[in-house]
């Protein structure tokens, strides 16, 4: 079973945290559907992985729509919006989906997050039912092959950064663009 | 000791929830407490600093007080971070609930740096004429610099002093300095951004070098005269440092309030 439980830092265990990997993805616009037709069955995040950068990248998302979950703050409509949601820089609702929602036809490669309590082996039955795709483990390594680091730049403002240049480690270079991403999501609506 | 601390002062919603480790209180000012604690996984150690509410304020305007507070340092934390100016990255924050965690700096304050340094020198602070004193006008030079990196992004911290200096050690080059020059070693990390304001005025530029200049005078006596060097790597660092060195000499004439009143 590729369903990971993420148990996060100063998160109550009742707000649990399930996510999966699934690469080469072939039916997203059967998902895409599911999602617009609010099917109460597909009560998912699910996550365009070529906009996340990394474990860390998507944890502190998952973490901070976590926040607003416990603080009763949420911004969108249900939980699963609030992931996506969090992904951004900005509260654009409609903006945050296109860039980090399902896109029907294009998304090859997508995480899906689930933060509400539910028995995870019904969950991934279902999962493995429904998305056409392969199975692979929420590993940095995996994430990293999905990366558009093009699209990372445009969406959080890294074109812009001087000190990105000066770097000369490759490695060094996205562990920072990671961290202007990661504060970029912070900060958002501030 | 931590529980007694803990039982006087309540934690922040937010760490009431579990995690790996309990967190511990490292220091505790009138606005707001800093908490070590975790984020996300048990070994990314971060900082958590909380505003508390005010029982005396209005509730109202208490609570835009925290968020406005909260926001700004964020803010100025995220520029700085994007221009390259050595400060702690943002990992989270719930400006509503007036706390942001945020990167925990490794290493010492540089205060505790060049107080080890002096160790047991004599009041007056000339050292021994066989003393090489090159690893510590180095550190003032690295003060400088980062002092003259942030005015350069059109932020003053408000409040420089020696104690909001973090030493962090250096990774990459493996020290082969002796004990002593080691108490001065690392990158100049700038801390504690709660009373910065962006500004880029020489006026402001040079009052913040002027408290640097005064904290620094009270809290090493011994190492005055070397502040000098401080202010010599400023000087090139920007563009329009020069200038706000010369303003520094009337700061130090009247002081830091420009207006007199209040």
């Amino acid at each position: 079973m590729a369903l990971e439980t993420l148990n996060l830092e100063h998160i109550p265990s009742t707000h649990r945290v399930y996510a999966a990997f699934f690469r080469d993805v072939t039916n997203s616009d059967f998902l895409h559907a599911q999602l617009l037709a609010r099917n109460p069955d597909f009560d998912y995040a699910f996550i365009e992985a070529s906009s996340v950068i990394s474990r860390r990248h998507l944890q502190s998302a998952i973490f901070n729509a976590l926040v607003t979950i416990l603080d009763g703050t949420l911004l969108s409509a249900t939980p699963h919006s609030e992931v996506v949601l969090s992904m951004s820089p900005n509260n654009n609702i409609a903006d945050a989906y296109r860039r980090w929602g399902i896109a029907p036809g294009k998304t090859k490669d997508l995480i899906v997050v689930k933060p509400a309590a539910h028995t995870p082996e019904a969950m991934w039955a279902h999962l493995s039912e429904s998305i056409k795709g392969t199975p692979v483990p929420l590993s940095d390594e995996e994430i990293s092959k999905a990366t558009d680091w093009q699209k990372m730049r445009k969406y959080y403002s890294l074109n812009s950064v001087q000190m990105l240049s000066k770097i000369e480690s490759e490695e060094k270079k996205r562990q920072e663009m990671e961290r202007l991403a990661i504060m970029k999501m912070a900060l958002r609506g501030l | 000791m931590a529980a007694t601390e803990e039982q006087q002062f309540p934690l922040p919603k937010i760490l009431t929830y579990p995690a790996s480790a309990p967190p511990s209180l490292i220091a505790q000012g009138a606005e707001g407490r800093l908490y070590k604690t975790t984020h996300l996984e048990s070994g990314l150690p971060c900082a958590l600093k909380y505003r508390p509410s005010k029982p005396y304020r209005h509730p109202i305007l208490d609570a835009r007080l925290t968020k406005a507070r909260i926001a700004a340092e964020a803010k100025v934390l995220d520029r700085c971070y994007r221009e390259g100016v050595r400060v702690p990255a943002v990992y989270a924050l719930d400006a509503a609930a007036g706390w942001v965690m945020i990167e925990w700096v490794d290493g010492k304050p540089v205060r505790q740096g060049i107080n080890d340094w002096l160790g047991e020198r004599p009041e007056d602070g000339t050292p021994a004429a066989s003393e090489d004193e090159t690893p510590l006008v180095d550190l003032m030079k690295r003060i400088g610099e980062a002092v003259g990196n942030l005015h350069r992004t059109g932020v003053i911290h408000g409040d420089l002093t020696t104690s909001n200096m973090m030493l962090k050690p250096w990774a990459s080059r493996p020290s082969n300095a002796g004990d002593k020059a080691k108490a001065v070693e690392g990158d100049i990390v700038l801390i504690d951004f709660g009373l910065a304001t962006q500004s880029s005025s020489d006026e402001d530029r040079a009052v913040d070098l002027y408290v640097l200049e005064r904290a620094f005078a009270s809290t090493h006596p011994r190492a005055e005269r070397l502040f000098c060097h401080v202010l010599d790597s400023y000087k090139p660092s920007y563009k329009k440092a020069p200038s706000v060195i010369i303003k520094l000499e009337d700061v130090r004439m009247r002081g830091r309030k420009k207006s007199m009143l209040g």
